[in-house]
């Protein structure tokens, strides 16, 4: 069965629910993907990214909701070879050649790329007539990667591209997919690697307990978190009184010091101008996304919710 | 997209398999030339010994030959290559085609090679009755085969080679291809004439002495094909399901 791609329609998760016995892996999921987009799927170990990714490919039935991939499920998607994918687990074929087995991959694509091309970019060709079973783990990581692009699928869906990797290797598989992802192909990539999901996502996708708790691009959810912290020097004032204000989540003190963290900076600090006037060394920091990464993927699912209410 | 490039590799990746020259082709030789080269003149329930071992060791690699597509679909499970293969265009259907053609050529060689040492050994037959025996027993194999594809669809891939290698001896056993009948009446027997080995061994002969293939080993075969492609069917879909 072949299908035509309806680009406009992207890919769609609507109401995603995925139990494995008693542990619900993903609870409710909905999501819209632009076509082009480059989304990370962040969350820690046990959030539902896996799960999340092998429903987009259709290794796993959900138990719940749909996936539309360009307007069609994704066993359509598969077979039209409009999906490329790069799985956490699996070793290449034995009694192959790196070579051979990206020929192998391209000839069951209808448009594959030339296999040298892809080898170059992935930057397996210099290890092209290796044995696939003598191959170093960023090998045989950049063999998937050329494996999974080799059929110039339209999405790539790739479950941490870079685990096995060290930092140099790291680097140089961005680097290799960044001339993938300028070509306008939309890229979904689990990580649990903030700097990654940082700097090489247009938009990430939060995921903790099989929930969303975020989405959009990193600054933005930096800022739902509401991660920033106002440090004052201000004797003498009650704890509770501080923690009262508006847009103040929880206050510390430290001798004559206190630490505000806001959900909403913008109202706290004039609130904590006009009742303390004497407040002095004022100093508000925007926090890091893994601030917001840990305060939004550690607390309790009905804290977060309230969290995220907080936020708004 | 065709199949053609998958067949390829799939016959690539056997020919660099050790164990193709060790067991299904290596095997049957030698065991064909250390008994039967001492016994060239024995004759053998009215057939010479040498076309009676030459045929059961004939069995032996065939057997081998059909049933090792199934540990190479168990290791593939293992190592995760079916999932990658399942989000690639590639029909489940290609896959399994690809192994059946690549176990027959193999069968096809190792018979070749037992047949001509057989005739190294004084076996001598007219064309026809060549073609014939190796018809008989590339269709006697089936159920091996089929036998071979449920377990390497359902077990797990550590699991899988001694099992294929522990299924053959049995059967091989049961059936006398290694020389000898475990009996000759009573219930072990009847459960002997129940296994395609059994029969297959006994092509050669009735290759030689028409109509001694009596419809029994048919129906012996066909039950076993009968009964085992719905369940192949299965294992199948169960190993291959995509949303």
């Amino acid at each position: 069965m072949t299908a035509t791609t309806d680009a406009r329609s992207g890919i769609v998760l609507s109401r995603l629910a995925k139990s494995y016995g008693t542990v619900r892996a993903v609870r409710g999921l909905d999501l819209a993907i632009a076509p082009g987009e480059t989304v990370a799927l962040l969350g820690p170990n046990g959030a539902g990214k896996t799960t999340t990714i092998d429903m987009m490919l259709g290794l796993i039935k959900p138990d719940e909701g749909t996936v539309s991939i360009f307007g069609v499920p994704p066993s359509v998607a598969v077979r039209s070879g409009w999906v490329g994918g790069m799985l956490q687990t699996g070793s290449p074929l034995d009694h192959l050649r790196v070579r051979e087995i990206v020929t192998l991959m391209a000839s069951y694509y209808p448009r594959p790329l030339p296999v040298d091309d892809v080898l170059r970019t992935t930057g397996a060709a210099e290890f092209a007539r290796q044995w696939t079973t003598k191959l170093s783990g960023g090998q045989a990581q950049r063999v998937r990667f050329a494996t999974a692009l080799v059929g110039d699928p339209d999405l790539l869906l790739l479950d941490e591209p870079t685990a096995a990797l060290d930092v140099e290797g790291r680097r140089a598989f961005w680097q290799a997919m960044r001339a993938v992802t300028e070509q306008g192909k939309t890229v979904v990539f689990a990580t649990h690697y903030l700097e990654e999901a940082d700097a090489y996502a247009d938009r990430i996708v939060l995921l903790a307990d099989g929930q969303l708790v975020a989405d959009g691009p990193a600054t933005e959810i930096k800022a739902q978190a509401g991660s920033r912290t106002i440090r004052a020097t201000l004797p003498g004032v009650d704890i509770g009184a501080l923690g009262a204000l508006p847009g103040v989540r929880s206050a510390e003190r430290h001798g004559d010091a206190v630490t505000l963290s806001c959900s909403d900076a913008d109202a706290a600090l004039p609130a904590l101008l006009g009742a303390f006037p004497w407040v002095r060394d004022i100093e508000v920091t925007g926090g890091t996304l893994e601030e917001a990464f840990l305060e939004l993927t550690a607390s309790e699912p009905d804290t977060r919710a309230q969290t995220m209410e907080a936020a708004r | 997209m065709s199949g053609a490039t998958h067949v390829r590799y799939e016959i690539l990746r056997t020919l660099r398999n050790p164990l193709l020259y060790a067991i299904t082709l290596g095997l049957p030789l030698v065991l064909f030339y250390g008994v039967a080269s001492g016994q060239r003149h024995v004759i053998h329930d009215g057939t010479g010994f040498p076309l009676y071992f030459m045929t059961a060791m004939a069995v032996y690699g065939a057997m081998f030959a059909v049933t090792a597509p199934g540990a190479r679909i168990a290791r593939d499970r293992a190592t995760g290559w079916t999932r990658q293969m399942m989000i690639t265009p590639l029909r489940a259907r290609t896959d399994v085609t690809a192994k059946v053609v690549t176990m027959y050529l193999v069968a096809v060689a190792a018979l070749g090679l037992l047949f001509l040492a057989g005739a190294s050994l004084g076996v001598r037959l007219t064309a026809t009755q060549w073609l014939e025996l190796a018809g008989l027993l590339l269709v006697g194999v089936a159920p091996l085969a089929v036998l071979g594809l449920i377990l390497g669809y359902l077990l797990p891939g550590d699991a899988l080679t001694p099992a294929v290698g522990g299924l053959v001896i049995l059967f091989a056993l049961f059936g006398g291809v290694y020389g000898f009948q475990l009996a000759s009446s009573g219930p072990l027997f009847d459960v002997m004439k129940g296994l395609p080995s059994y029969w297959l061994v006994l092509a050669g002969d009735a290759t030689v002495n028409r109509g001694n293939w009596p419809a029994q080993a048919w129906i012996t075969i066909a039950v076993w094909v009968v009964v085992l492609v719905p369940v192949a069917v299965l294992a199948y879909r169960r190993s291959a399901r995509r949303v």
